[in-house]
């Protein structure tokens, strides 16, 4: 379905990662989507800049999957927003996202750093 | 993908809107919060969040199955541009409605009376037992499948062990009036465990079972089928019980066959069955159920588990010996009686019913089906022709499509969907046609007294394939501009769509082709047409020897009277001489065999001096004033007259063909021959009339030798008596004059009529059938054809503006210009014409056995096809090599 071709294999990997980090932020309470993708930045020292245009769609991705759910709720400083929170299906996602995570990077350090092992 | 959500995209798309709007203002707030100015703050929010409607879209299309929202959209665009060329539409849906209407209803009627299996329980279980080989069967054969006496009948279900269950039976007209004009039903006999075998059971009441068929009748059942219940009672519930006259006896009504079932003949429907025991009472002949003379039932037999077709067969050719030699009539020669002993049984698979409309019509059928192909072929090449065509005016706006960015696949996706939204309709017409087209031939097919009802349903395997036919051909055709448009540099495209100086040969190479097939194919059309139309000018051009017109047929049925055979003769000549008074009847006389009536008698007689020649001929009686009345010349001798009665020296009359193969050159008048009456006993009667030919029974057979005999010396006189009349009255009134003076004997005399003309037409229904319809398909190929002509032709001269301008403008002739498209399209059609003289060949020598007087390469139906093709082919050309030749060099340089 991705339209520009040559950017999928990429965007492959990097949004299971978002999923993960979206998971990851949700797990410690509900959140809507401007809160996470700051918390996302914030907690990782402000490495990991999420692209709005992917979060949204990812976050209706993950909702079409029933591992987050959403509803309307007010915001701190009074706004109405969309906020997200885990299933019980997506917290036993998060467990399984993780150890792929880990096996992930155990992969990717045996090839780029093979000699430290 | 969940469907909910798929229906519900838009108002998930809303609520989408609302997120990226909330999360907007939040962002806003935030930094208004750090101080910015508002519209900074604004602006700032809006580039952090990218394009809106982007990730909207994103979200949209993951809401949605894309494929089915972009064929919609494809769907309704391409709706709307087939409406904006009505013509190209009209033209295209018309060919394929009638391509595939055509095809469909054709192999409809062949699949039902060929290919479908009867709608009963395990057809393929069903043999038929019939005897085996061409031999002549001796004796009386009175219904259309008959193959065994009532006794053999009844010995072989006694006796076999083939079959886990046999049924007999056989269909009869029986009369339903009990007086005046006959009005017939069309009535099966059937033993008693017919329905049973069959697994048929009853709509209504109960069907016929084994005790009904009993010696002696006693139940008096009758079973009626659901058409002619809901036909004659108005499907009045309380049907069961009701008595139903046949042949003035009373019956009652038992019960009501399910809908549907038409018993085991395809091609027929039953009004009424019943049961073989009262056929002795029914049938017209008191010995039906003991006299091994008369031959009227066929069997059918179940096949027991683990029994083969052989198998039975086998079986059946060894209880054969003792079946026939036990059942042998006493009413044949010992010669017959031995040759009988040799019959033996076997057994054929009838899984698909019995029909005499099969033999007919099945190779007309087939030979239909192949010429409707042929149309399909042709709708599809013009189709082709029209959407390549149209390729040419529209690769211009593929370009410009590509150039703002559509991508290959959605343009191409695009016209798949224009393609397959024309094929789609025009199937569905076709579909449509089908229908009335097959009910259009089964009722051509239909005479009155032997109305057709033929079992059809939409047959979706063909209308598949058909369809099939025409969706690959729209999308072969329709992906054609695509490919083109997205293969092409753009730019070029751009450049050079309309204003090529030359239009490359390459770019009509396809059109070229199809019109080259379309002519070709079109002559064979024709060509057959043609051939069909002259073996029925030929077949009614037939010299009968007598005149038809104003010629009625009227048989007049004393039976229920019970007339002692030694006062028939009286009273037939008092009937005759009835009709003969009504005034306007100019003559009239007694027949028992009128031409195309569709009986006949062969016998073989002999020469007194020579007794060891048996000589074949066909058997008439005839009274006197037959030759007048037929307005048949009598060449030398007399006719019969008052005093050759049954007292009287045996007398005949013969026509020419008897007189010149037996007689030699000698005179025939006052020679003797001998007539066979009986086992081994022969008559002598002497000829006193010769006359000439005429057609005995078949238009297609050349005169026969006839004898006629004194209908007034016949020695066993029938109940009733057949008079050939002429009168200048019309039917109705012929009819009731007749009705009325029957009626002043005694009312309970039947009739029925008909009308001499409308029964030789009727023997040349299948001629007939094969004329109009090859006809309609040859008119309708040349139809395409030159559309498809015509269209190249413009489509040629359109996209060569620009040549042709620069030729006139060069100083050429306006018409050497015609000239020149007009060459274009005489070799088109030459070609087509030549491999079309090929193929023609090869088709009418597949037609050869349906065609009447037509040697097999008869050149004049390929000539007059040929001409007729040029003639039109020409017509098609001149309007576009006219307009070539009329433009304006000023105006077709500047365009553009």
């Amino acid at each position: 379905m991705p339209k520009r071709g040559s950017a999928a294999r990429e965007g492959e990997l990097l949004r299971g990662t978002l999923d993960l980090l979206i998971l990851k932020t949700l797990v410690l309470g509900p959140a809507h989507g401007h809160t996470i993708a700051h918390a996302i930045e914030h907690r990782s020292d402000e490495v990991l800049q999420v692209e709005y245009g992917s979060l949204y769609p990812a976050l209706h991705r993950l909702e079409a999957r029933r591992w987050i759910a959403s509803f309307w709720g007010t915001s701190e400083n009074n706004r109405r927003a969309r906020y997200y929170r885990l299933t019980p299906l997506g917290r036993r996602q998060v467990v399984h996202q993780e150890s792929r995570w880990d096996a992930l990077v155990r992969a990717i350090n045996l090839i780029v750093k093979p000699a430290t092992e | 993908m969940a469907w909910s959500r798929f229906f519900r995209r838009a108002r998930w798309d809303a609520e989408r809107a609302r997120e990226l709007e909330a999360h907007l203002q939040i962002e806003i707030d935030e930094h208004l919060a750090r101080g910015m100015a508002p519209d900074q703050a604004r602006w700032a929010a809006r580039r952090k969040l990218g394009n809106v409607l982007r990730i909207r879209e994103e979200i949209y299309t993951m809401n949605t199955l894309a494929v089915v929202d972009t064929v919609w959209q494809d769907l309704r665009y391409g709706a709307r541009l087939l409406r904006r060329n009505p013509a190209f539409t009209a033209v295209a849906l018309l060919s394929l409605m009638l391509g595939i209407g055509a095809n469909t209803a054709i192999f409809q009627l062949l699949d039902a009376v060929r290919l479908r299996s009867l709608p009963v329980k395990d057809p393929s279980q069903l043999v038929e037992v019939r005897l085996a080989g061409t031999a002549p069967r001796a004796g009386n054969v009175i219904t259309r499948y008959a193959q065994l006496t009532n006794p053999q009948w009844e010995r072989l279900r006694a006796d076999q062990q083939a079959f886990s269950s046999m049924l007999a039976w056989a269909p009869m007209r029986l009369n339903l009036a009990s007086g005046g004009e006959i009005r017939y039903a069309q009535a099966i006999f059937v033993s008693g465990n017919f329905f049973e075998m069959l697994g048929v059971s009853a709509a209504r009441g109960r069907l016929l079972a084994t005790a009904d068929d009993q010696r002696g009748c006693n139940s008096r059942a009758a079973v009626i089928s659901h058409a002619f219940w809901q036909r004659e009672y108005g499907g009045n519930p309380a049907i069961v019980g009701r008595p139903i006259r046949l042949e003035n006896h009373a019956l009652d009504i038992v019960g009501v066959a399910p809908e549907g079932f038409y018993g085991v003949e395809v091609g027929r429907m039953f009004d009424v069955a019943v049961p073989i025991c009262s056929g002795a009472e029914l049938g017209g002949d008191s010995g039906m159920l003991d006299d091994n003379f008369i031959c009227w039932l066929s069997t059918m037999g179940r096949l027991r588990p683990g029994w083969s077709v052989e198998r039975a067969t086998a079986y059946l050719q060894t209880i054969s010996p003792t079946l026939f030699r036990e059942t042998a009539s006493p009413r044949l020669d010992p010669e017959q009686i031995e040759a009988s002993e040799k019959f033996r049984l076997e057994a054929v698979p009838r899984g698909g019913g019995f029909s005499s409309l099969r033999t007919r019509y099945e190779a007309p059928l087939w030979l239909l089906l192949g010429l409707s192909t042929l149309v399909l072929l042709v709708a599809c090449a013009n189709l082709a022709n029209l959407l390549l065509a149209r390729a040419g005016t529209r690769a211009r706006e593929m370009a410009v499509r590509l150039a703002t960015g559509a991508s290959r696949g959605r343009i191409v996706r695009q016209l798949l969907s224009e393609s397959l939204l024309l094929a789609a309709i025009g199937t569905l017409l076709g579909a449509m046609l089908a229908r009335a087209i097959s009910a259009a031939l089964v009722s051509f097919l239909s005479t009155g007294r032997d109305p057709l009802s033929v079992p059809i349903a939409l047959d979706w395997r063909v209308l598949g394939f058909t369809a099939a036919t025409a969706v690959a051909t729209t999308i072969l055709f329709g992906l054609a501009p695509a490919l083109r448009a997205t293969s092409a540099p753009l730019e070029s495209v751009m450049r050079t769509s309309s204003r090529g100086l030359t239009a490359s040969r390459g770019r009509f190479g396809w059109q070229r082709a199809l019109v080259v097939a379309q002519v070709a194919l079109s002559l064979v059309m024709v060509t057959v047409a043609l051939l069909f139309a002259l073996s029925l000018r030929n077949l009614t051009g037939v010299d009968t020897g007598f005149s038809v017109d104003n010629l009625v047929v009227a048989d007049i049925d004393f039976g229920g009277l019970a007339v002692p055979a030694d006062r028939r003769l009286r009273l037939q000549r008092e009937l005759l001489d009835g009709v003969r008074s009504i005034p306007g009847v100019t003559s009239a006389a007694q027949v028992s065999f009128v031409p195309f009536g569709g009986w006949s008698s062969r016998d073989e007689v002999r020469m007194e001096e020579r007794p060891q020649h048996q000589l074949p001929a066909s058997m008439n009686d005839v009274s006197a004033r037959y030759f007048e009345t037929m307005r048949t010349p009598l060449v030398a001798g007399r006719d019969f007259g008052d005093r050759d009665a049954s007292g009287s020296p045996t007398v005949v009359i013969v026509n020419q063909t008897f007189a010149r193969r037996y007689l030699g050159g000698t005179s025939a008048i006052g020679q003797r021959i001998q007539m066979r009456t009986g086992p081994r006993q022969w008559s002598t009667a002497e000829i006193v009339g010769l006359v000439n030919d005429t057609t005995y029974d078949d238009l297609r057979e050349p005169f026969q030798p006839i004898v006629y005999r004194a209908a007034a010396q016949e020695r066993d006189p029938s109940s009733d008596l057949r008079v050939v009349l002429r009168s200048g009255l019309p039917l109705a009134g012929v009819r009731s004059a007749v009705t009325k003076m029957a009626a002043r004997h005694n009312s309970e005399i039947t009739l029925s009529f008909r009308a001499f003309p409308t029964m030789m037409r009727e023997t040349l229904l299948r001629d007939w059938l094969m004329a109009t319809l090859s006809g309609f398909f040859g008119v309708l190929a040349i139809l395409l054809a030159s559309i498809g002509l015509y269209g190249v032709m413009a489509y040629m001269v359109a996209s060569r503006r620009n040549e042709i301008g620069i030729r006139l403008a060069l100083g050429a002739d306006r018409h050497s210009i015609i000239r020149m498209v007009m060459r274009e399209a005489i070799l088109l059609v030459s070609v087509g014409l030549g491999l079309g003289a090929l193929l023609a060949t090869m088709a009418s020598n597949a037609a050869k056995a349906m065609l009447f007087g037509l040697a097999p390469t008869d050149p004049l139906a390929l000539v007059a096809a040929i001409a007729i093709l040029a003639a039109t082919g020409a017509a098609a050309t001149i309007i576009p090599a006219l307009r070539a030749g009329r433009l304006q060099p000023t105006s077709a340089l500047r365009e553009d």
